[in-house]
């Protein structure tokens, strides 16, 4: 399963309380479907790095690293290479 | 007002303070009569300028006699805040009483679970050491997350951030103490056939800082529609002792000193009552960071973590949410 893939299952099962992927799209904003709250992040940074075994740095908790999908997925992927 | 003369916390905070006190009497007054029947308040008196305006405005309201002052401590309350409540309470010739409520919160383990998270967070932590909360991010564009900032014996200050389940626990065990006083508030509430009055001023009413069924629970509040700036400036027409009209506002929650700025707001309250003032009244983002002399960036950031803050704790005014509208016939 891809970064992406993992996100958006986690996302919708914590979140949503669903496991059906039409109710969120890779590249829809967290913040603006009000899914993510400050503290809904620090559980996602958890997820983060327990799930991936990186390391966020406070600098690094911004929503163009962390407000979709795809974000999640493409910050992970800079974090591991 | 026009964007010329620029923002001016002066001009847009004004206020007719001895109308204002009056209205705020009048209805303290209706509201015992036809919405709570009761017969006067019962106000926890913390040593500083909200819950001493509001124990102000409800001697005004139904007379010193009809008004209980509770005083309630605990294990880290700064004993200059309960030397400001006696003051406040003897200037207005209340009855009141104090209650420490430090053996209730060791009892619920409230004390030994933020030492759990402390010891967790920083290994050296234990006998001697201090701590508080911060509060980061917002304000400079980053998700909102809390610090936990510790002490050792020897002055030294260590801080890290609180990962999810940390962070959890220490609100969870710490909220302990607003909702314990409050459990004291509606004793003493129930015993007289009084209401409870809550003393949030309008930052903290309007951005959610305050702890649901603790200290955001209350029959009436008499100043929440009031900036902090104009609470301030309401205590000294009401001459309120030089002592509280001076009080630096704190949490007094926390065994090291925290500031409401540092642990919620971001901004020293002056400013925030500007920010917030700004932005409901749909003012540019370029006149508050003229006004506050900050960039309009920064501005914007403001202007995000209010809009952030009220999302994040919409929930706790508001009632349960049901399921079902218990009204209807079926």
């Amino acid at each position: 399963m891809s970064v992406a893939e993992r996100v958006r299952q986690y996302i919708l099962e914590n979140f949503l309380f669903s496991t059906d992927t039409s109710l969120l799209g890779q590249d829809e904003s967290f913040l603006g479907r009000g899914l993510v709250d400050s503290t809904g992040m620090l559980e996602v940074l958890l997820f983060l790095e327990e799930t991936f075994g990186i390391k966020v740095a406070d600098h690094e908790m911004v929503p163009d690293n962390l407000d979709s999908v795809n974000r999640i997925a493409a910050f992970v992927e800079r974090k591991k290479g | 007002m026009t964007k010329s003369q620029g923002l001016s916390a002066e001009r847009a905070l004004a206020l007719d303070y001895t109308t204002e006190i009056e209205r705020i009497a009048g209805k303290l007054r209706h509201a015992l009569t036809h919405d709570l029947n009761r017969r006067g308040l019962v106000v926890a008196i913390s040593g500083g300028i909200d819950s001493s305006v509001s124990a102000a405005l409800a001697v005004r309201a139904v007379g010193p006699k009809r008004v209980y002052g509770l005083l309630l401590p605990e294990r880290v309350s700064s004993p200059q805040s309960t030397h400001r409540g006696r003051m406040l309470a003897e200037h207005l010739g209340i009855e009141y009483e104090i209650f420490d409520i430090a053996p209730a919160l060791e009892a619920l383990g409230c004390y030994a679970r933020i030492d759990e998270v402390c010891k967790a967070v920083h290994p050296g932590y234990g006998a001697g050491w201090k701590n508080k909360i911060v509060l980061e991010g917002g304000l400079e564009g980053r998700y909102n997350h809390f610090k936990l900032v510790a002490q050792d014996p020897t002055g030294k200050i260590h801080e890290a951030r609180l990962e999810y389940r940390q962070y959890l626990m220490i609100v969870a065990a710490t909220n302990f103490k607003q909702r314990v006083r409050k459990t004291m508030d509606y004793f003493h509430a129930d015993r007289l056939n009084y209401a409870v009055v809550g003393t949030p001023n309008r930052l903290e009413y309007d951005q959610g800082f305050f702890v649901k069924n603790g200290d955001g629970s209350a029959d009436v509040k008499p100043i929440a529609h009031l900036y902090k700036t104009q609470v301030y400036a309401m205590a000294r027409h009401m001459m309120l002792p030089e002592e509280i009209c001076n009080a630096i506002p704190t949490t007094d929650t926390y065994s090291l000193a925290q500031g409401q700025d540092e642990f919620y707001f971001g901004l020293p309250y002056a400013q925030m009552d500007l920010a917030l003032w700004a932005y409901e009244q749909g003012r540019e983002t370029s006149e508050l960071a003229s006004a506050l002399g900050i960039s309009e960036e920064a501005a914007q950031a403001v202007y995000a973590d209010i809009e952030a803050k009220r999302r994040a704790t919409k929930y706790l005014g508001g009632a349960p949410i049901l399921m079902g509208n218990p009204s209807s016939g079926s």
